[in-house]
């Protein structure tokens, strides 16, 4: 308010940049600068990114996780193997029966050795013997995978979309926009359900597109399918608002192609709120995959993913209770670091926080 | 003499922000009496609207500091606590802000926002309160006020909403009121009336005013008074008149040199000053216009007092040129000679 | 004022025609392979699948196609082909529970993200504002299955509390109280993400309101404190969560507490489409689609009402 550097005169450039070298002028930063200075301020945000860089890192360490310290892989089971631990051979997963004069439950597997065993089993087992450590790590992969591949995606497409309608508007816009309100008209969760399921039965095979079922390609397109409109709306609606600036006025006026404007004008405008939405809708995606796949609509079995890896454990909650929360602990966790940082870059980048998320 | 209203003594207003501490107002002085039209002009950024809100004590805030005394009637303003203050605000003095687009709530009657004010100041009834504002539309200008007065907002036009905006200010019968730039956002043709409005208005209110803008031609009108203001400080202070015939200070030619003027047929380009105004953050050393004065000169590296330099008495100015060399300078500055 | 709720409600029965046909779509054109097989389920025989095919008439063109699958649809003669079981029948069976559940947690939501957001934006920088940001925080980061899991594992089955009925839905009409434990549960989960979520956009809503013109004209009129708050910076913030409850509620109706009713093996419409996914049996998914989408597209025509009658400057005259 009081530090406004704006004169209500009638003002020379040149007089202007003259005076700018005074020592009373105002020095200028640009809006990148700042935002990077109060980022780097908030330390908060800045942990939080390393946490999320630190799980991805990781995730990516699964394949040596796997062949140097776990010695197994993804989806190989182990049942009715031992392992040696402390010198002494475990059942992976515990026959039923009667041992010692005392009836003990089959079927269950071990639980986390820690470094007891020699790296392996680190995280216990599942039911199948399969190395928790080594799937979740794997899930991960593909939990990320998704979730970054469809953000990206979905991203993309709504950008694309919003240049589209804001620029052109009229039929384009309400063209694109009654796309929008078609798929927001059905509920997120179900409409990825539907799509998820039928595709999973027999794969996507159109306009020479073919998509195998139970590959990774068919949650991740349908998370950016369905979320399209919860970026692309408000992307639109600032777009539309930024047309009307003076600025787009003054390059549609010089000649400038239609695609010189979208992109050297208006995408640079909207790209702080395009880089937010990308880091919160990556945190949305890896929940919506995470749920999608608990019901069985998501990653395909023997695929891990932290989605079915809980979905794999709530049935063993009480016997084995490691093998849900475990990986509930990974989602939110990740979901957690996105979350903070992304808002922690809201508000550098915007201090009056007009990015929001249309939820 | 009228009854002295509002004394206000070396007021300073500091904000802090994440760059450094923001000296909005540096050093403020001035007195208000009964029936008195008081001008505060200067560009944004100068400290007007700052001191106008502090006056009803609306730059409250963790972040803000105050020095100083700001005096209604001999009570400091600046030490009220917020019952003290609510009594004040509203009830003796009130305010009147730039945008009517965006001072009025959107989901409120004009009426019922003009009401609100009538009923926790006067613990009037909801139809005693209604008839007011009935009233006071009716005052301010508004055909058809009691229809009028259920309508939104947004069913009023700009000139209309400012009218209003008087309205809801008026309706506790204030001693003072403040009006922050009121028709800088109106049309050219509706700036004059309501500035007419506010002129009647005050007689048949027996208030006092204060009118804060960027255009003297606005204040030329109807102040009686006239305070300079720049970089948070009084750069000069002066009757109405004296002020358009004698300005003193260089700044305030810039501001004169900035309206268009019929009777100065050599000036073929307006007026403009130079530069940006500077940091309240880090202000220059010495006079805080001399990196934008033509005629700045080595003394003005040491900050010049408000004092009273001229013959008429009351002209008070911060500039350390001579009077003779300012009359000469101003001539060549407003005839247009220098305009460049 | 009529016209504008007639004019809504047409296009309300457009859009419903449209998703109706893309649901028909996602089911029938999208998918590779034989749409009667895929409809068949798992369990299916050569017969079904013929059956399915003169049903659905599916050697017909497209727009036959779409009318006579439309036509089973709102005859309610859908039926699952796996279980046998008709469709619409189970959906009507699962809607007392879904209803139970979703009221319910919409109750505590409005109530405590209401609350949260009003004190977060209150005490804005002080450490009860941060506290709530990071819980809020945390609260949108939970997966709603797992902390439902974690719920029942902790007070329901013994470790370490055991105070919590676990799972399963107890009709209101047979034993009110049992209803209510068993609800108890379910409704806080589901209800937890929204809290984080409202209370955050409130607070936003409220720190933008009070820096508006509009409020520093309240104060200067010398409204109280509290008036001002209330009436003008809480009023004003209000409106955006209206429409969001308006959205979200019927989104949860429409089964998207499917994640809720599963864990919790509350037999709802979302737990009788969850149980077909398990299945791949599509007809039930393609009758919770189209009746969630019938809630969606009802409530945002009450919402864009709501809205009208709270906001005059959208009100039509």
């Amino acid at each position: 308010m009081a530090t406004e550097s704006t004169t209500d005169f009638t003002l020379d450039t040149a007089a202007a940049l003259a005076a700018a070298e005074d020592e009373g002028a105002i020095e200028g930063k640009s809006p990148w600068y700042l935002a990077w200075r109060r980022l780097r301020r908030n330390y908060v945000a800045l942990a939080f990114l390393f946490v999320f860089v630190a799980i991805v890192v990781l995730c990516l360490c699964a394949p040596l996780y796997a062949h140097h310290v776990a010695h197994t892989g993804p989806n190989t089971g182990h049942l009715g193997e031992t392992f040696t631990r402390d010198g002494q051979q475990v059942p992976i997963v515990s026959k039923g029966g009667f041992q010692n004069g005392q009836f003990h439950a089959g079927g269950i597997p071990v639980g986390p050795q820690l470094w007891h065993a020699g790296g392996k089993y680190v995280l216990g087992a599942d039911n199948q013997g399969r190395d928790v450590a080594v799937r979740l790590l794997y899930g991960g992969l593909n939990s990320l995978a998704i979730g970054i591949g469809s953000a990206v995606i979905c991203t993309f497409f709504a950008m694309v979309f919003a240049l589209l309608a804001g620029y052109y508007g009229g039929k384009t816009d309400w063209i694109i926009s009654r796309f929008f309100d078609l798929i927001w008209a059905f509920p997120v969760l179900l409409l990825a359900i539907a799509l998820g399921t039928a595709l999973s039965i027999n794969g996507f095979h159109h306009f020479g597109i073919n998509i195998k079922s139970g590959s990774l390609w068919i949650p991740t397109l349908v998370i950016s399918y369905v979320l399209i409109p919860y970026i692309g709306r408000p992307l639109r609606g600032q777009i539309l608002s930024l047309r009307e600036k003076e600025f787009i006025e003054a390059a549609n006026s010089q000649g400038a192609s239609s695609l010189r404007v979208m992109f050297s004008e208006l995408l640079p405008n909207i790209a702080s709120s395009i880089l937010v939405f990308f880091t919160l809708i990556i945190a949305n995606n890896i929940l919506t995959e995470a749920g999608l796949s608990f019901l069985g609509a998501g990653v395909q079995p023997p695929s891990p993913s932290w989605g079915t890896m809980i979905a794999d454990g709530q049935d063993r909650i009480a016997t084995a209770p490691w093998l849900a929360i475990i990986p509930g602990i990974m989602i939110v966790l990740t979901v957690l670091s996105l979350n903070v940082f992304g808002d922690g870059l809201r508000d550098a980048l915007d201090p009056r926080a007009k990015v929001r998320m249309e939820h | 003499m009228a009854e002295r209203l509002i004394e206000v003594k070396g007021l300073k207003v500091q904000f802090a922000t994440e760059d450094g501490i923001v000296r909005a107002v540096d050093g403020v002085d001035f007195e208000l009496s009964r029936g008195q039209v008081l001008g505060i002009v200067g560009e944004s950024g100068s400290g007007k609207s700052v001191t106008a809100m502090t006056l009803l004590g609306l730059t409250r805030d963790r972040n803000t500091r105050f020095e100083g005394e700001v005096l209604y009637k001999g009570r400091n303003v600046l030490g009220m606590n917020e019952g003290e203050l609510q009594e004040v605000r509203g009830n003796e003095m009130s305010m009147i802000f730039q945008d009517p687009m965006t001072s009025l709530n959107p989901v409120y009657s004009v009426g019922a926002q003009i009401c609100e004010a009538i009923q926790i100041h006067e613990r009037a009834d909801k139809s005693t309160a209604r008839r007011r504002a009935v009233d006071l539309l009716k005052q301010v200008g508004i055909p058809n006020a009691d229809s009028r007065v259920d309508n939104y907002p947004h069913e009023f036009s700009g000139g209309m909403r400012q009218r209003a905006m008087i309205a809801m200010a008026l309706a506790c019968n204030p001693d003072v009121l403040i009006a922050d730039e009121p028709t800088t956002a109106l049309d050219v043709t509706i700036q004059a009336q309501i500035i007419e409005l506010i002129d009647r208005l005050k007689d048949e209110f027996n208030s006092a005013v204060i009118l804060i803008t960027h255009d003297l031609g606005v204040v030329a009108e109807i102040a009686d008074e006239i305070i300079v203001m720049y970089a948070g400080r009084v750069v000069e202070r002066a009757q109405t008149r004296d002020l358009f015939y004698d300005p003193q200070m260089p700044y305030t030619w810039g501001l004169l040199g900035s309206i268009p003027r019929l009777d100065r047929p050599k000036q073929e380009r307006l007026h403009s000053i130079k530069g940006t105004p500077p940091s309240l953050i880090r202000s220059p050393t010495g006079c805080k216009f001399r990196p934008r004065c033509p005629h700045a000169f080595d003394k003005c590296m040491e900050e010049p007092p408000l004092e009273n330099r001229v013959e008429t008495p009351g002209h008070l100015d911060r500039c350390w040129l001579s009077v003779a060399e300012k009359r000469q300078l101003r001539e060549r500055t407003l005839s247009g000679e220098e305009a460049a | 004022m009529i016209s504008f709720v007639i004019r809504r409600l047409i296009g309300a029965l457009l859009v419903l025609i449209a998703v109706s046909f893309i649901t028909y779509l996602i089911f029938v054109k999208i998918p590779g392979g034989d749409p009667a097989f895929r409809i068949a389920g798992r369990t299916a025989t050569a017969q079904n699948i013929e059956d399915i095919r003169q049903k659905l008439k599916l050697d017909a063109p497209f727009y036959e196609q779409y009318w006579a699958m439309m036509k089973s649809l709102f005859s309610g003669s859908l039926v699952s082909y796996s279980s046998q079981l008709n469709v619409v029948d189970q959906i009507k069976a699962g809607i007392p529970a879904t209803f139970s559940l979703c009221i319910g947690a919409a109750i505590i939501w409005l109530f405590f993200g209401i609350l949260v957001g009003i004190i977060s934006a209150v005490t804005a920088g002080r450490w009860s504002d941060r506290v709530i940001t990071v819980m809020a925080l945390i609260g949108i980061s939970l997966p709603v299955f797992w902390l439902g899991l974690m719920a029942r594992y902790l007070f329901a089955q013994g470790h370490p509390f055991a105070f919590m009925p676990d799972g399963g839905y107890v009709p209101f009409t047979s034993n009110p109280w049992g209803w209510f434990t068993h609800l108890l549960m379910p409704w806080w989960v589901l209800a937890i993400l929204f809290i984080g979520f409202y209370g955050r956009v409130l607070r936003s809503n409220i720190l933008d309101t009070i820096n508006e013109d509009y409020v520093r004209t309240a104060k200067a009129k010398g409204l109280p404190y509290k008036r001002v708050m209330v009436k003008h910076v809480l009023r004003n913030s209000l409106i955006p969560i209206v429409t969001l409850f308006g959205l979200d509620f019927a989104a949860v109706i429409g089964g998207s507490a499917i994640l809720t009713e599963t864990v919790f093996d509350l037999k709802g419409v979302g737990w009788y489409a969850a149980q077909a996914v398990q299945d791949l049996d599509l007809p039930p998914i393609m009758g919770v689609t189209i009746y969630a989408t019938f809630f969606i597209v009802l409530f945002s025509v009450v919402v864009d009402l709501m809205y009208a009658w709270l906001d005059p400057r959208i009100r039509p005259t």
